[in-house]
């Protein structure tokens, strides 16, 4: 590896920290800056204002911003991720097994989506204009233009409701058996699924078509290549830093889709609490819930960055 | 010639059936919004059905909610939520987007670093993420929801319309310009927009997709529009109790975003090329 | 002799965006006999390639052969299923393209894009093929032949991967081998090398070839048998010789007549001229400004050169040779780094924006693609209107009968102030590119390379405005340009540059007799009707490992 890609890598990287910054800056601001005073929160309208003033000093809500800001952020970086407002318990302790249960439900999403939408996505563009790729473009954006829950309504409807297969709430708690598992995770798997892969269908298609059409493609063509081949060897392995961030930016459609899915199927995990805490207004448990979802993402996204400069054949 | 004029001499033609019904369905529900405090059948606040959950009849064409209020009535006055707020807030969002992108693009250097490595970072928080943190710390109203929409995806706004600009500004005539001596309002306005105005308009029919998307997204978690105020989003939340049932109440809503989003979708893929094509 | 190929009232038709279908091609028929050249001629827009394609069975998207046979050794390419016709690909026909850079793929190395062929058709074991392609590198003199094709396309130069294209399409002993416009993308001192290994590795195999290209010299070296077309149609054919010496169809003459040396008229009272601008130690480039104040990348290098009132300067070179960074920072759009402008006896500064309206107005700049120097979605009156009404305050009708004027000027109909630039033919474009500079009523006029992108015979008309313009209103010009013939034709100096310097300053009449080195293999690497010129052509070994790009 050339000095040059380092450099680029390095940069990627450091780009993603400041990223990073300035995204705990804009959750922090929204959360503790916005009008809705803290304390008042806390203690409800009808307190005193002695009482809230009092609340106020012991919290450090007199302190300059960037002083709450970098108090915050620090605690953040140490593992300190503040008590709950709502019950008192230490928002790390809340967070812990559900955060293996999301993991685990963007996990299988992943196993089952990933290949699937690779596979129609190259397919289609193999065959563009096809009946086959007509199809497959009308059902993605029939999929990509409606709401997340309807797709989880939808399945709830046909397979619970009508076909009676498969029951309407998840537990992740009580697995035993793969039959369970199954039971449990197919529902939130299927909507996720269907949310994700149509997003990385269509780009993966896009990215493919874009490179088919250019000059050296046209070139295999002439040589009498096949359509597979000319695909295949010609065009894909160009077309991977595309993808691959198609991949990254329709897996980042999962935290929408998770926040939805584990609401309407009531499982355990770390977005189900979030969204209980915004009608609670528990506000450092949604800062921290706010910050696990933004790094996944920005992860996510400068792999992929990553991944598209090292497959860049002019940087080898 | 103003842009307005160049777009009707475009629109004018090859337009296909599957975009015309787009564009009807689109103009349908726009209608409806416009219209719905005269035209409801019942009062949509009253409970006129003894049935809760009732099922679609000659006297409820939509069926019944949760409390017997009529579905079709409410549907019709969510109408005026769901594009009034997503309408406003793609306004707002492409408004300033598009403004700060091409500045961005002509003026360059620090200033637009700056501001894409800002809204960069902004665009890669999640926009239902956002919308949970904003509710949660200053609650939820329908002016907070058309900000808040608007901030979300502004970036993204940007972000299309500066890959846009960058690319007429390397064009020699916007050297020309430069050389004569020209501002930036003239290069901005007269040079630049009219040549994106077409892709701009396509992506703002796309954003509106996702914004209101979003914000029955919202809604559906009890966290958008709130009572006494329904979108559609909020039907659904409301009668979310039917699905076991099946009752029209939560499917008809659903199949009302589905109806305006596709129709938008179909619309914007089915615009002749040369508008939709992002190098243009 | 039966034919190799035969083509018959081949009709090949395009859809439009507006879903209209036009005939590009109308009814072309011709001949190649085994071991022939034959040379496909015309502009842009005649049909040359569409019809080259078509020998492959092949239609770019949107287009469709919709009559006609196109016969190779007796099987009709047209009627073949797809999968045959992917069998004669390669095999029996190949194909080398314009632009070599864009037709091998980036993320494979040469070695196995030159041997797929073989590999498609299963012709010969990789390790043969292999050995083969090392053997047509080495015909093609390549350097390095054995280790070239273990390179990635974008480490070896353009004049190099085109003969590399031309390796990958001879890899499977084709017996037609289409060449589309190979040299167009080269400079003329790269260009000899590269038409020189064609022609030897076409004769020493007795390959038949269509050779696609707009250039009639080019052309006259390689080709037994020339076919002139225009708007789709074949206007003559004959063999070279007589094209060149006999040519009966009207375009045919034009074209030669684009040829023939146009003395600049001389000029009585040269002497006592002003000088208008004067240029001393220019320094610029592109690229962050390192410790020593100077651009990373300097592409002009310490250039002095003045204009008189009155006079044109050429600025010749090769691409790359810093002639358009110059051009761009006399115009103030680059800055520069060190050295004086001084215009009209006044100091000129650095960038547009810290000179002043009327320094502005008196220099103007017309740009080579009027394709991308005219606002697509304004109408000509626009385009005119806004310098008349930016530097002269022109409103309303005062304006209106000025933009007439001036579409008057430059030769163009009034009825065209309504439409757009692309509704306009190349040539009409340039007239209104160049009237919009006229409309500021400048003293000089800077013109970077503007018949370069124009078909000969256009070109031609353009010049002849220039020079019909100048004596009428007492113009200047700077005209930069990589085409010697046209710089001759018009200026009263020439420099030349090459890497970043000025290397000599000429007068047309010296051009014969150069005196700097590079200058010397410059005029001489250009070609000339006559067709032997390359076979008798003797450059020095020495120069051309010196400065060409080869």
């Amino acid at each position: 590896m050339s000095t040059y890609v380092l450099n680029l890598i390095t940069v990627r990287l450091l780009i993603a920290a400041l990223t990073l910054l300035i995204v705990s800056f804009a959750v922090f601001f929204a959360t503790a800056m916005l009008p809705g005073d803290t304390a008042t929160i806390l203690l409800g309208q009808a307190a005193t204002p002695e009482a809230v003033a009092g609340l106020r000093s012991a919290m450090h809500l007199d302190d300059p911003a960037y002083l709450r800001f970098l108090r915050w952020l620090v605690g953040l970086f140490r593992g300190d991720l503040g008590t709950s407002y709502v019950n008192n318990v230490a928002v790390a302790d809340l967070i812990g097994g559900r955060f293996v249960n999301t993991m685990r439900l963007a996990g299988i999403t992943a196993l089952f989506s990933v290949p699937l939408a690779l596979t129609l996505g190259i397919t289609a563009a193999m065959f563009r204009g096809s009946l086959y790729d007509r199809a497959v473009t009308i059902l993605t954006i029939g999929i990509i233009s409606i709401p997340e829950f309807m797709v989880a309504t939808s399945a709830v409807l046909v397979f619970s409701v009508y076909l009676k297969w498969l029951p309407a709430l998840s537990f992740a708690n009580d697995v035993t058996s793969i039959g369970q598992m199954l039971k449990v995770f197919a529902m939130p798997v299927i909507s996720l699924t269907f949310v994700v892969a149509a997003q990385m269908i269509r780009m993966t298609r896009a990215a493919v078509i874009d490179t088919i059409n250019t000059p050296y493609v046209e070139t295999a063509l002439l040589k009498g290549a096949s359509r597979p081949r000319m695909v295949l060897r010609h065009a894909l392995p160009n077309a991977v830093g595309p993808i691959v961030n198609a991949v990254a930016l329709s897996l980042s459609y999962l935290v929408g889709g998770v926040i939805i899915v584990e609401t309407i199927f009531n499982y355990p995990g770390i977005a189900k609490l979030m969204v209980d805490g915004v009608a609670t207004r528990d506000l450092p448990l949604i800062q921290t819930c706010a910050m696990i979802f933004c790094v996944g993402y920005l992860s996510l996204i400068t792999l992929a960055d990553i991944i598209a400069i090292l497959a860049n054949p002019r940087l080898r | 010639m103003t842009p307005s004029v160049t777009l009707a001499q475009k629109f004018g033609y090859r337009f296909s059936w599957v975009g015309m019904i787009g564009l009807s369905i689109m103009l349908l529900w726009g209608i409806m919004a416009l219209i719905a405090p005269n035209i409801i059948p019942h009062p949509v606040g009253e409970i006129v059905d003894e049935d809760y959950f009732g099922a679609i009849s000659s006297r409820f064409w939509l069926g019944s909610d949760y409390l017997g209020r009529d579905m079709l009535s409410r549907i019709l006055m969510g109408a005026r939520y769901t594009v009034g707020i997503s309408l406003a807030a793609v306004s707002i969002a492409c408004f300033s987007g598009v403004v700060l992108g091409m500045t961005a693009a002509v003026v360059g250097g620090w200033f637009d670093a700056a501001v894409s490595r800002f809204l960069d970072a902004m665009n890669s928080i999640p926009g239902k993420l956002s919308g949970l943190v904003v509710v949660a710390a200053v609650g939820s109203s329908i002016t907070v929801l058309i900000v808040t929409l608007a901030v979300i995806y502004t970036p993204g706004a940007y972000r299309f319309a500066r890959a846009l600009a960058v690319n007429i500004n390397t064009m020699d005539y916007i050297t020309v310009a430069r050389t004569r001596g020209e501002g930036l309002v003239y290069i901005i306005g007269s040079e630049i927009l009219p040549n994106i105005i077409g892709p701009v308009l396509a992506d703002l029919g796309l954003r509106f997709v996702f914004i209101v998307l979003l914000l029955s997204g919202l809604s559906f978690l009890g966290l958008g529009v709130q009572p006494p105020y329904a979108d559609w989003g909020a039907l659904v939340h409301e009668n979310v109790g039917g699905l076991p049932f099946g009752a029209p109440a939560v499917i008809v809503p659903s199949l009302a975003i589905a109806s305006l989003t596709i129709s938008v979708n179909l619309l914007i893929d089915n615009l002749p090329q040369k508008i939709r094509d992002r190098s243009a | 002799m039966e034919n190799l190929v035969e083509i018959r009232d081949l009709k090949v038709e395009a859809t439009t965006d507006s879903g209209r279908r036009v005939d590009i091609i109308k009814a072309v028929s011709l001949d190649i006999a085994p071991g022939e050249i034959v040379a496909l001629i015309g502009e842009s827009g005649s049909g040359k390639t569409t019809i080259a394609l078509t020998l492959m069975g092949y239609t770019r998207s949107g287009c469709r052969i919709c009559g006609g046979q196109v016969r190779i050794a007796g099987k009709d390419m047209v009627t073949l299923s797809e999968r045959e016709r992917a069998g004669i690909r390669g095999t029996q026909v190949a194909y080398v393209p314009q632009s070599a850079a864009a037709a091998f793929n980036p993320a494979m190395r040469i070695i196995d894009q030159v041997i797929e062929i073989s590999r498609i058709h299963q012709l010969m074991p990789d390790g043969r093929a292999r050995l083969k392609a090392i053997d047509l590198f080495r015909a093609l003199s390549l350097p390095n032949p054995e280790t070239i094709g273990s390179r990635y396309p974008h480490q070896v130069s353009g004049g190099q991967l085109q003969r590399l294209s031309a390796a990958m399409a001879l890899i499977g002993d084709p017996k037609l081998v289409i060449f589309d416009e190979p040299t167009t993308a080269l400079d003329v001192t790269t260009q000899i090398e590269v038409l020189r290994a064609f022609k030897a590795v076409m004769k020493k195999g007795g390959i038949s070839g269509v050779y696609v290209s707009h250039d009639l010299a080019v052309v006259a070296q390689i080709a037994d048998r020339i076919v002139v077309l225009r708007n789709g149609e074949v206007q003559e054919a004959g063999t070279t010789a007589e094209i060149l010496t006999c040519a009966q169809h009207p375009y045919t003459r034009e074209l030669l007549a684009a040829f023939e040396p146009k003395p600049r008229d001389h000029e009585i009272g040269v002497e006592d001229r002003k000088v208008l601008l004067e240029v001393s130690d220019l320094v610029s480039g592109y690229g962050p400004i390192q410790a020593d104040g100077l651009p990373l990348v300097q592409a002009v290098k310490d250039v002095s050169l003045t204009v008189k009132k009155g006079r044109n300067l050429g600025i010749i070179g090769e691409s790359g040779c810093g002639k358009s960074t110059l051009a761009r920072t006399i115009a103030g759009i680059l800055p520069a780094y060190s050295g004086n402008l001084l215009f009209d006896n006044r100091e000129l500064a650095g960038t547009v924006r810290q000179r002043s309206r009327d320094q502005l107005r008196d220099m103007q700049i017309v740009f080579q693609y009027a394709d991308t120097a005219l606002n697509p979605e304004k109408s000509i009156e626009e385009i005119l209107g806004r310098p008349l009404q930016f530097y002269h305050g022109l409103k309303g009708k005062q304006r209106d009968t000025r933009i007439d004027q001036l579409l008057d000027m430059v030769h163009l109909p009034k009825s065209l102030r309504h439409r757009r630039p692309q509704e306009l033919s190349g040539g009409q474009k340039q007239r209104v590119n160049f009237a919009r500079a006229l409309a500021a009523e400048p003293k000089l006029i800077i013109c970077d390379e503007i018949t370069s992108a124009l078909d000969t015979v256009v070109a031609a008309a353009i010049i002849n405005l220039l020079k019909e313009l100048q004596r009428e209103l007492s113009l200047s010009y700077i005209f930069i340009s990589h085409d010697l013939s046209v710089v001759e034709a018009i200026c009263d100096e020439i420099v030349v540059m090459y890497g970043g310097r000025k290397v000599e300053e000429i007068t047309p009449a010296q051009l014969k007799a150069p005196q700097h080195p590079y200058s010397k293999l410059l005029f001489s690497s250009v070609p000339k009707l006559d067709p032997a010129w390359l076979d008798a052509l003797e450059l020095d070994p020495e120069l051309v490992r010196t400065y060409g790009h080869t």
